[in-house]
């Protein structure tokens, strides 16, 4: 799922999905059109591409992401554009997918979206790997519950 | 593959600016054989009109096209899609679409108003012609990023192809014309698939004060059934080409 999904402008949402499904073949798996009803996306199914606001383009990634029931799902900034009820919906939904044995990657500069989310934290700085931790030996090491306060606290004791 | 081809085909068709050209193309060919009494005479013009149309609306279209479709090329290289796949699919799609509006628009009047060999190998060489210049706008719009750009280098190259390469051989002629210049010149005439077309349908129609000093050479060269499967040859060349270039640039292209 692309941080900024780009779909062909005149073509919509109905048309998209049904390509999707098409191209992909998926007589023997279960599609997972779960995260398309809970956004609602029936609704404006004939809706042109170009028409749509930053938000629902994300709405409609999402749930393409997630249809096909991958193994592995890397996500690019995944609320970056959601409203807050889209993006609860959108977490609610992370956490189950990694509860049933799924690897997700996620990407992401808003740290305090990421709390319930992770078990494995992967610290980049300008194209360096600071870090690779457990998300509890973090909150051990630096006796900070929230994900963003313990990465402020080790970035300090980095630079003193 | 087949799946997608068939995606590509209905964007283009929604485009309706195929349904323009195969518009264009039909009542173009059909006024031109009313116009003429002599059918050869008739097949001239249109062979003239069709040297120069053909390969102008084939390569501008593609390309803009190519462009256009960035997203939805974006969109089919994020599944599980060979690259490969994809491209030759764009390639099938296009020029699927262009050589069915050639064959509306041009092969039914020319099936209906000379129904011989000479029609029908004029009929090929248009859709080989329809096909060359959708893969040379492949290649042109893999190497170039910018739209503005690559739509400029695409007339470039139709008029290069069209206007400007027989000037440059005229020009070679003038001033090498104390040398014997026939060899290299018929050689030269393979660089440029119009000026091959051209040479095939006239090798046929048998005009010779019509072909044009390549023409002439490359008939005393070959003959004529030797010289149109050489020319059909190097026409087909023409489009395998650039077809496998482009391939490989986009396989390791970074959209």
């Amino acid at each position: 799922m692309p941080q900024i999904g780009r779909y062909p402008d005149n073509m919509t949402i109905r048309q998209i999905i049904k390509m999707m499904k098409d191209i992909r073949k998926t007589e023997n798996i279960n599609l997972d059109e779960e995260l398309i009803q809970k956004f609602d996306l029936p609704a404006i199914l004939d809706k042109r591409m170009r028409t749509l606001s930053g938000g629902t383009r994300q709405k409609v990634s999402a749930s393409l992401a997630f249809l096909f029931s991958p193994d592995v799902l890397i996500l690019d900034e995944p609320t970056a554009g959601l409203d807050p009820v889209s993006s609860e919906i959108l977490k609610e939904k992370i956490i189950k997918e990694k509860t049933s044995g799924k690897l997700i990657i996620i990407t992401s500069h808003v740290l305090s979206e990421l709390d319930d989310l992770i078990t494995q934290i992967v610290y980049m700085h300008e194209g360096k790997v600071k870090f690779h931790k457990e998300i509890s030996a973090l909150q051990k090491e630096t006796g900070e519950e929230k994900l963003s306060k313990s990465i402020a606290k080790i970035m300090l004791q980095n630079h003193s | 593959m087949r799946k997608v081809v068939k995606y590509v085909i209905i964007d283009i068709l929604r485009s309706k600016m195929i349904l323009g050209y195969t518009l264009l193309l039909f009542l173009m060919s059909y006024s031109v054989f009313s116009l003429e009494d002599n059918v050869a005479k008739g097949l001239l013009t249109l062979l003239n009109l069709e040297l120069f149309i053909i390969p102008l609306v084939s390569i501008i279209f593609s390309t803009i096209y190519i462009y256009n479709s960035s997203e939805f090329i974006e969109l089919l290289v994020s599944q599980p899609l060979k690259r490969k796949s994809i491209w030759l699919s764009l390639f099938t799609g296009l020029s699927t679409s262009l050589v069915v509006a050639f064959l509306i628009g041009c092969g039914l009047p020319i099936i209906f108003f000379e129904p011989t060999l000479t029609g029908v190998i004029m009929i090929l060489t248009g859709s080989l012609l329809s096909v060359i210049f959708v893969t040379i706008a492949l290649f042109v719009s893999v190497f170039m990023r910018d739209k503005t750009k690559g739509t400029g280098m695409a007339i470039f190259i139709w008029l290069y192809f069209a206007i400007m390469f027989d000037g440059f051989v005229l020009f070679l002629l003038f001033q090498f014309s104390d040398y014997p210049l026939e060899k290299p010149l018929m050689a030269i005439g393979f660089l440029n698939p119009i000026d091959m077309s051209r040479i095939l349908i006239l090798l046929r129609l048998d005009v010779s004060a019509l072909m044009g000093y390549t023409g002439a050479v490359f008939r005393n060269f070959f003959g004529a059934p030797a010289g149109i499967s050489i020319a059909m040859l190097s026409l087909i060349i023409w489009i395998a080409a650039p077809l496998y270039f482009s391939l490989n640039v986009f396989k390791k292209k970074d959209l």
